[in-house]
């Protein structure tokens, strides 16, 4: 069924009885041409792509739980392309301008709002890098531009410019950025593979990935066997284990990030603002609650839940930076397993064993990629080589050199 | 919160501490070859369940803590000294 006006209309007069469900409950097939294994975000935006780019529908998206309970429904719902190494920078645009045409394209609401994003300095050298980081933005054709205190007070007047050890003294803004409704992305999805053929299989454990003379033949599950002609995962938070099946060893550590929302109140800020030097940033959703969050709690982690000393630390900073929250209560926060991998940049590729495909390392910036990661995972399936968007996402980079290390840390990804 | 029992401070306070990734990788010898080395700095087991850990208590007395903590429940088995061979629970949880 197609949405629109008059769907809602008729469907109005009708008293909403004759809504369709949005995909089906298929039971598995004994075999697929892919299998992808992960109904998240990346992986229903995959099997999409595949079905409408490559012509590929006998496909089974696999899902552990149900769609939209893992991490596509856990993050801040950011959206953004201001990252400056030639390859997450053209990577990320071709996500921004997907996000900007995936309404119209998936005929779904996914509430795209382009309120812009911005990131404050504090400092001379602060505004040199964010300089510096705004023009290999422009120079990719990605839209950036630098704000003095004046302007920003205009645009953000509730945060505190006259903060004692982080003065502002301006922003660099990405205007096309912004946030989108992240369970609708992973519902608009599904929606679109599914008219196209897709089965997705929610409920359905991957407990082993077959693989026969060196290639993977299909995968068993909770629900038995299921053969396949290529398998691909997209299961970000587990890749590690995941990979394990297929005896693969990863530069990935699983870590948690917490995020947070309060009670809904009136309008208090249009934009997305993030403030590097105190680890803290933030929006407000459409219901009005304010959504904010900071740094990964710091260790090893599965348990989708974070600790005490990092809520402090993220409330801390958002005190630092807009005092006014201090009145508002927190109404729930929760906590997201993050596939970091070394240097802080993802895999899409082929791996040693054929048939087999990783989409993984996502650490805390998967969302915002969802769209371009399922139209370059769909091209490297299909294709079974990368496109150019994702050829540097290699796992083999770390051997060869040439790690993707956006904030410079090193193999350190509990400091990433 | 996690409560780490330092061997030299007692029992403290997650905050007081900042994690310093897997102590069960060990550095090879120096001429035992890339892949070796590729793996030492790169490759991690990342179990879902029991792992053996560096803390540093930073905001204490500074020295180096071994940890064994399970990363899917937060709970801490044990704790020693860095050269001690601590026991690891063999349960591991499903994936």
């Amino acid at each position: 069924m197609r949405y629109s006006a008059f769907s809602i209309l008729w469907q109005g007069l009708k008293g909403h009885s004759g809504w369709p469900r949005m995909w089906r409950d298929p039971v598995p097939k004994d075999h697929y041409d892919v299998i992808i294994i992960g109904g998240g975000g990346h992986g229903l935006a995959t099997a999409y792509y595949l079905a409408k780019e490559h012509g590929v529908t006998n496909i089974a998206v696999i899902e552990k739980g149900w769609i939209g309970g893992g991490n596509v429904g856990r993050n801040t719902t950011i959206v953004r392309s201001n990252y400056m190494l030639p390859a997450n920078t053209h990577f990320y645009e071709k996500s921004m301008q997907l996000w900007e045409g995936l309404e119209q394209d998936l005929n779904f609401n996914v509430m795209v709002s382009q309120r812009g994003i911005i990131n404050l300095f504090h400092s001379d050298p602060q505004r040199d890098a964010m300089a510096r980081r705004g023009n290999a933005m422009r120079l990719a054709g990605v839209d950036a531009e630098m704000l003095t205190p004046a302007q920003l007070k205009k645009r953000v007047p509730i945060l505190d410019f006259d903060n004692a050890r982080f003065p502002i003294r301006g922003g660099l803004t990405q205007p096309r950025g912004g946030t989108v409704r992240h369970d609708a992305v992973a519902w608009g999805y599904a929606r679109g593979a599914d008219m196209r053929g897709v089965d997705i299989i929610q409920n359905c454990e991957v407990q082993d990935i077959r693989i026969e003379g060196g290639r993977a033949v299909g995968v068993e599950t909770s629900k038995g066997f299921i053969s396949a002609d290529k398998v691909a995962m997209a299961v970000a938070g587990h890749t590690s284990a995941v990979a394990k099946m297929a005896g693969i060893e990863l530069p990935v550590e699983s870590h948690v990030l917490q995020a947070f929302v309060s009670e809904g109140i009136k309008p208090l800020i249009d934009t997305v603002v993030t403030f590097g030097a105190g680890h803290f940033y933030i929006s407000q959703s459409d219901k009005g609650g304010l959504v904010y969050g900071g740094d990964l709690d710091g260790y090893n982690s599965y348990a989708q839940r974070g600790n005490m000393p990092m809520m402090e630390h993220v409330m801390a900073g958002g005190m630092a930076i807009m005092p006014t929250l201090g009145r508002v209560r927190l109404l729930r926060h929760w906590g997201g397993i993050m596939d970091m991998s070394f240097d802080g940049s993802p895999f899409i590729c082929k791996t040693g064993i054929g048939g087999l495909y990783l989409n993984g390392g996502w650490c805390y910036g998967g969302f915002k990629a969802t769209p371009a990661s399922g139209w370059c995972y769909a091209h490297t399936i299909a294709k079974d080589e990368p496109h150019k968007l994702n050829a540097a996402f290699t796992i083999e980079r770390f051997r060869e050199g040439r790690m993707l290390d956006e904030k410079g840390v090193g193999p350190n990804p509990w400091i990433q | 919160m996690h409560q780490i029992d330092c061997p030299w401070c007692g029992v403290r306070d997650e905050a007081e501490f900042q994690y310093q990734g897997d102590a069960s990788v060990t550095r090879p010898d120096p001429d035992a070859g890339e892949d070796d080395f590729f793996s030492y700095v790169y490759v991690r087991d990342n179990p879902k369940g029991w792992h053996t850990e560096w803390w540093h208590h930073n905001g204490g007395c500074r020295q180096w803590v071994k940890v064994v903590r399970n990363t899917a429940t937060h709970e801490i088995h044990a704790t020693g000294l860095p050269r001690d061979g601590l026991p690891v629970p063999q349960a591991r949880l499903k994936p």
